[in-house]
């Protein structure tokens, strides 16, 4: 082949294709009479006359412009078939001051990343995407596009596209223009010069909105594809003008550039010293409560806690965790979730020793804390021998069948009820568990109680406060 | 720093604010929910990205595109989503980008149910996406090392510029304990050379792409010898009195504390059983299980969460020189101490 002498390329281009393998550096791997590589053009000479070459990240989709990187001088990402807008998301993300294209087929854009574009359309990312739409899929050999006409002839619709079984061509433009987040939305052809310079004219508003960081672009681009279409370049840009255009028709959809406001993203905070103050973290704010003495039975705890949903479950749990965390202990606290979550009731485990903790699910608790019927019924059984059950005797009517653990009858209920408030229940709880080993002060739970209820008033704290202590003391008065 | 009472989930999102993290884009699904409401709260606080994604599968490319742009970055998710994330796995692997991956088991196959199992560890520990590559995997036993094992993920997925996997149970995603906050990084490796970042602008290419077969075959070697410098350098693994063991019992993540306590009961009864966990699945401590024989080992009972996953990687280890058996339980259900004891009792007639 005669070697042809290029004049001036764009200098949104490469001088030398460096990425492309083999010998021919200087020309497109595109088919003669493809519209890719005019659109490629006229994106490099935008990216020369806006001076952004040094700004633009491109992202090459999967189809024929897999290869995009090839070509424009600019940091490239290649991606996974579909998801450019996905990528693009964290890329303008991380580059905030830099201009993203996303450069995308019929298939890629349409099919297998139609939720990423509407997604990404829809959180108006700042990024300008190019949608090439050829009505087929012609890096795989002209298989049936989302735009693919209705009777069209592709190698997976042999017979036609047939509306019945294949559905009708998908407008993508006129689908983003029901957004409200995109900026600009149009839909150009490149099948006669005076619509290549109208296709001209939009790929420059859209990336001057992406040097201005005005969120999301949307340019869709009819272009020819004789190999995938099967016919002469020529009878191609027939075909755009007879019919496609009827299907897709021409035109700006939406020009939001003056009224959009630029998206500004803070840098990170990163510095050490910054990120402990902003998270709250500078102080050390343990209380190292000293630890009294612990009868031998209770100094190695396994708890299981049980009741109803809505009883506090979770949260008696998490306090008895807490406060025995702060005497050094170490502590475990486990919810059951999962299969065991049936039936609008809950349990919880909590270990509390000075070991290393194995197993967090109290298997074989050595003290149960049942808050209802069903509850003291099932856990009981698992208790080991000499253990011992605090159970809500205003609840539970009936007496555990063990006879071999200590039983703990304290009207939880009842007492909670008496203070007021039904939904310190919890707290009761926990002031009865401080009472029946000895091993926290309920002075300590109360001092920690601002921490439990962070934001609620005082009256709530001093009322939590009354809950420990109405526990506590039914426990010291009755055993 | 002071310890915290806090959820295995929300340890892992500490730990990946004190790497570095600035993006955190994710989807919802129990068990592993809260480490994506923990980034909700605590990465804006930071100016730092969080971003619910449409899906597993945009959220691993959105991790494609900021790894690539040079920022530390992670997502985490369970069984289904991990499914998901494979193919954008893959690229990551191909295209040389660290990122950290938090993958809280529950329940499968399908939509299996929320409860804790071990049954992604083919699809994570075996690399799961296509082509030959591999995710480095730290397997966390507990909340604090929920939030060490993060930090450390993105370090190593630095060091190697590859996905770092930390694979834990819906267990230690939901329990709490107390957890010490390590001090946040005061450096983060440079990455211009690769990344697409920086002013003025690193044109890098960011690509898995090599159309000359000899190109990608020498692109698969080095992928090759870079695993294979993996599995010399990062084998992590823990022993609990192994040195006088006859029985060695290997088990991960919440089963691994199952296990220890089962250690104990046996010991009490006067049965000596040790404790082999392996912290790595990739690498995988194949030497140290191969070891067992010379050590006095004769038994070998491996338990775990999935119908006989991690008991291969144990087999392939010890080469068939020891007597080796399996106890497994799935659907959500974890054994307890005293059942694996039994089972110990009755397999070896101790
Ligand atoms: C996950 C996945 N599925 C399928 C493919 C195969 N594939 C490559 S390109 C392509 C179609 C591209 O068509 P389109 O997006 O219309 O772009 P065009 O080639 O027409 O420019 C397909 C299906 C792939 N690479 N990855």
């Amino acid at each position: 082949m005669e070697k042809k002498t290029v004049l001036r390329k764009p200098a949104g281009f490469l001088d030398v294709y460096k990425h492309k393998p083999g010998a021919e550096k200087d020309r497109t791997h595109y088919c003669p009479g493809c519209g890719h590589g005019i659109l490629h053009k006229l994106i490099a000479e935008a990216m020369e006359d806006l001076e952004i070459i040094d700004d633009t990240i491109i992202i090459s989709p999967v189809g024929c412009s897999v290869f995009a990187y090839y070509y424009f001088d600019g940091g490239h990402f290649q991606v996974p078939h579909g998801r450019a807008p996905a990528v693009g998301t964290a890329v303008s993300r991380a580059n905030p001051d830099k201009i993203v294209i996303s450069y995308q087929g019929d298939g890629d854009l349409a099919a297998i990343g139609g939720n990423n574009i509407l997604q990404a359309a829809n959180r108006g990312e700042s990024i300008a995407v190019f949608f090439v739409n050829n009505a087929i899929y012609g890096m795989t050999g002209g298989q049936m596009a989302p735009t693919t006409l209705e009777g069209q002839v592709t190698t997976t619709t042999p017979y036609g596209r047939n509306p019945a079984t294949d559905g009708l061509p998908l407008r993508m433009a006129e689908i983003i223009n029901q957004l409200e987040a995109p900026t600009f939305v149009a839909r150009v052809s490149l099948h006669n010069p005076a619509n290549i310079r109208k296709t001209r004219a939009a790929v420059r508003q859209a990336l001057q909105n992406a040097k201005e960081h005005k969120g999301f672009q949307f340019v869709e681009v009819l272009s020819m594809c004789p190999s995938g279409w099967k016919q002469t370049p020529v009878n191609c840009l027939k075909w755009i003008e007879e019919k496609m255009l009827p299907i897709f028709p021409l035109g700006t959809l939406r020009d939001r550039s003056a009224e959009a406001t630029p998206v500004v993203r803070p840098e990170p905070v990163l510095e050490p010293g910054k990120v402990l103050e902003k998270l709250g973290l500078t102080e050390d704010k343990s209380r190292g409560f000293a630890r009294g003495t612990v009868a031998e039975e209770y100094s190695e705890m396994s708890i299981r806690i049980a009741g109803f949903g809505g009883q506090g479950i979770m949260s008696t749990g998490q306090i008895l965790a807490q406060v025995a965390m702060e005497y050094g202990y170490n502590v475990s606290w486990l919810p059951s979730y999962g299969p065991e979550m049936r039936g609008g009731t809950a349990n919880c485990s909590v270990n509390i020793q000075d070991d290393t903790i194995g197993g967090a699910e109290a298997v074989s608790p050595n003290m149960v804390i049942a808050m209802n019927r069903p509850s003291m019924e099932k856990f009981e059984k698992t208790m080991v021998e000499g253990g011992s059950l605090i159970y809500n005797s205003t609840l539970v009517e009936i007496s555990p069948s063990r006879t071999d653990i200590k039983a703990f009858p304290v009207p939880i209920t009842g007492l909670a009820n008496e203070l007021g408030d039904i939904r310190v229940q919890s707290v009761v709880g926990v002031g009865a568990y401080a009472a029946v080993t000895g091993m926290f002060r309920p002075e300590d739970i109360i001092e920690m109680l601002p921490q439990f209820f962070k934001g609620k008033n005082k009256s709530i704290i001093d009322l939590n406060a009354s809950a420990v202590r109405a526990g506590y003391d039914y426990v010291k008065n009755n055993f | 720093m002071a310890r915290t009472l806090m959820k295995g989930n929300h340890a892992a999102v500490y730990g990946a604010v004190m790497a570095g993290c600035t993006a955190y884009y994710g989807y919802p699904i129990t068990p592993a929910s809260e480490i994506a409401e923990g980034a909700a709260e605590i990465f804006p606080k930071l100016n730092r990205t969080f971003l619910q994604a449409e899906s597993e599968i945009a959220a691993i490319n959105m991790v494609y595109g900021a790894a690539g742009s040079g920022r530390r970055v992670m997502t985490a998710s369970s069984g289904p989503g991990i499914s998901l994330k494979m193919e954008g796995l893959s690229y990551c692997a191909g295209s040389a980008l660290p990122c950290v991956v938090v993958d809280v088991m529950r329940g499968g196959p399908g939509l299996g149910n929320i409860g804790p199992e071990q049954s992604d560890y083919n699809q994570v520990v075996k690399g799961g996406g296509h082509g030959n590559y591999r995710n480095l995997v730290l397997a966390p036993n507990s909340c604090q090392e929920m939030c060490d094992f993060t930090m450390l993920a993105f370090d190593l997925a630095d060091r190697y510029r590859n996905p770092v996997f930390v694979l834990t149970d819906g267990v230690i995603g939901q329990m709490m304990e107390a957890v010490e906050l390590p001090k946040p990084v005061t450096h983060i490796p440079d990455r211009s050379e690769w990344a697409v970042c920086g002013t003025p602008l690193n044109k890098n290419l960011i690509n898995s792409i090599y159309l000359d077969l000899d190109d990608l075959e020498r692109w698969n070697m080095a992928l090759d010898a870079k695993y294979r410098s993996v599995k010399e350098n990062e084998v992590r693994y823990e022993e609990y009195l192994m040195d006088d063991a006859k029985i060695a019992v290997v088990g991960y993540g919440c089963v691994s504390r199952v296990l220890r306590s089962t250690v104990e009961m046996a010991r009490a009864r006067g049965i000596k059983v040790g404790l082999f966990r392996p912290i790595t699945l990739f690498p995988f401590p194949e030497k140290q299980i191969r070891a067992f024989a010379d050590r006095g080992v004769e038994k070998v009972l491996t338990v775990e969460l999935s119908t006989g996953q991690l008991v291969d990687d144990v087999n392939l280890s010890l080469q068939g020189t020891l007597k080796s058996d399996l106890y497994y339980r799935v659907g959500g259900n974890v054994p307890s101490a005293l059942e694996i004891l039994n089972r110990i009792s009755e397999l070896y007639g101790v």
